[in-house]
């Protein structure tokens, strides 16, 4: 079991509450997941030609300054840096395969937990209050949020099991299921130039995703394929730059419900996370069906 | 009337409170407020008692239900009045998954649409739904009705033994052994009564009926080489 919500604003003037609207959400479905929690949130976007990741140190002290400054030197590009507990947000303007070859070889102990315009992805082992609390969500800003609680099924109670998975360029996906044919999945995607950290199964389905849309897939084609070639239980929110999905298998035994209104879409596993949205007993409240995707996007 | 407010009190506490009328009813008239998607509200009961929760509901809402009347103002999540014995549940809104799970007897009405699964396993109750079900609805069902006023979706009635459906909307599919049956006068009686215990208004002249089929009750022998 596990708790997945989400939160798109429609209405620009609350990306100022997105974290204050999005904190209880995610510690309501500490029920259906104690053991880990994460979220993706997407803001405070970067200017063409520039690169935003977030890293992660398992030392809450660690010295990003001289990080920056090194890889700033070193690539000849211009770059800056701002720290939220071991996690820090690094913005350079070079290019991500420079970036990542150059912390790959100076700085292996550093995780990479995603790249883009856009996201930044907080997780951590522990219950959710204390990870909301640890990298002050409630303070957060930003147009979007997808989150994620774990009770671990499919493989280790670690931070790099949590989700939300980061894959490709502002792509991140949660999953609440079991994937069946994952590990030949992952075997086949490997060979398409995927790359993945963990053995879990909600990462492989996160890969899928990216490498239908590094083919040239929008966003709904490559959900489509997903629901061709995934097989297994899930449900999925699925958040890119610009928008974000939600998805169920066929079968649909994971829950998921759906509510808008003028100034949101939320989803959750549950309503229970949804009642402490303001407007939320005037919402359009639904529970989406199974192997159907839905999609918001901004353009 | 007594108001329970779910913003000070537990799920436990109420299903206390409503249990405690056990054999002694002092008062049956029961109003729920602030439910906010919470589990297990209103399960067990045992007694006439009349509860309206407003607003909506999580898992299992009314499960096990013996007598009471209970609404819903608001939609409700899986398994709404799972294995009910009697009496009777309304939900305002929509249902989750598998609403009237392997009830034995009761009405369930659901006024909005139900999810998948809508009475799985189904041994007795009566279900009316306004809107649509699901696929896999009346999955395994051994007895009682569903009605439903909008569609159906895949594999109604799949490993049916005896519940009487009617549909009045569009079948996506059929399931395993489930066929479109002849509607005759008991039939339309029936129907009729049920729409109107639900206070349904619809025409029972406009409903098809679906049924088993009875081919998957007993062994054949000409499948004996595939085991």
């Amino acid at each position: 079991m596990c708790g997945i919500v989400g939160l798109y604003l429609k209405n620009d003037a609350l990306e100022n509450k997105l974290g204050e609207l999005f904190e209880p959400m995610l510690i309501s479905m500490t029920d259906r997941g104690p053991d880990s929690a994460g979220f993706a949130i997407y803001g405070d976007e970067v200017q063409e030609g520039w690169l935003k990741l977030t890293l992660r140190h398992h030392e809450e002290g660690f010295d990003w300054s001289t990080l920056t400054d090194q890889i700033a030197t070193a690539l000849q590009c211009e770059a800056d840096w701002m720290s939220n507990a071991n996690v820090a947000v690094l913005k350079v303007k070079a290019d991500e395969a420079a970036v990542r070859e150059w912390l790959s070889a100076h700085y292996s102990e550093v995780l990479i937990l995603s790249a883009g315009a856009s996201i930044e992805i907080l997780k951590e082992v522990g219950l959710p209050e204390n990870i909301s609390s640890k990298f002050s969500l409630s303070g957060m800003e930003g147009s979007h949020i997808i989150g994620h609680t774990r009770m671990a099924t499919e493989s280790a109670v670690t931070m790099e099991g949590s989700h939300p998975f980061s894959t490709g360029s502002d792509l991140c996906l949660v999953h609440n299921g079991s994937l069946s044919n994952h590990n030949r999945l992952r075997e086949n995607l490997k060979r398409e130039g995927i790359t993945f950290e963990t053995e879990n199964d909600s990462e492989v389905a996160a890969g899928y995703l990216t490498w239908r849309l590094n083919e040239g897939d929008s966003l709904k084609e490559a959900l489509e394929s997903a629901l061709n070639d995934l097989d297994g239980f899930f449900t999925f929110t699925i958040g890119t730059k610009n928008g974000f999905a939600v998805m169920r298998d066929p079968i649909a035994c994971k829950p998921a419900v759906l509510a808008e209104t003028d100034d949101y879409v939320a989803m959750a596993s549950e309503y229970q996370a949804l009642a402490s949205l303001p407007g939320i007993e005037n919402a359009k409240v639904w529970e989406p069906e199974p192997a159907t995707f839905y999609i918001w996007e901004r353009h | 009337m007594n108001t329970f407010d779910l913003t000070n009190n537990t799920v436990t506490e109420l299903n206390h409170a409503l249990h405690a009328q056990k054999g002694n009813v002092s008062q049956a008239d029961w109003t729920v407020t602030n439910p906010k998607g919470s589990h297990n509200l209103a399960v067990g009961l045992d007694e006439a008692l009349n509860v309206d929760i407003h607003g909506h509901a999580g898992y299992f809402c009314a499960g096990m239900n013996k007598t009471a009347n209970i609404t819903v103002h608001g939609n409700v999540g899986q398994g709404v009045a799972e294995n009910m014995m009697s009496g009777v549940v309304r939900v305002k809104g929509d249902a989750s998954q598998a609403a009237g799970a392997t009830a034995h007897g009761g009405l369930l009405v659901i006024e909005g649409n139900a999810g998948a699964r809508c009475g799985i396993s189904m041994k007795g109750i009566d279900i009316v739904v306004k809107g649509s079900v699901g696929h896999m609805s009346c999955f395994m069902g051994q007895s009682g009705s569903l009605v439903v006023c909008g569609d159906a979706g895949d594999a109604l009635g799949d490993s049916l033994y005896e519940v009487h459906i009617y549909i009045k909307g569009e079948v996506k599919s059929l399931g395993a052994d489930c066929i479109e049956k002849e509607m005759r006068d008991e039939h339309l009686t029936e129907l009729a009564a049920l729409l109107e215990k639900a206070g349904v208004d619809e025409d029972p002249a406009s409903f098809k009926r679906y049924g088993s089929a009875r081919e998957l009750y007993t062994f054949k022998v000409d499948n004996a080489s595939a085991y």
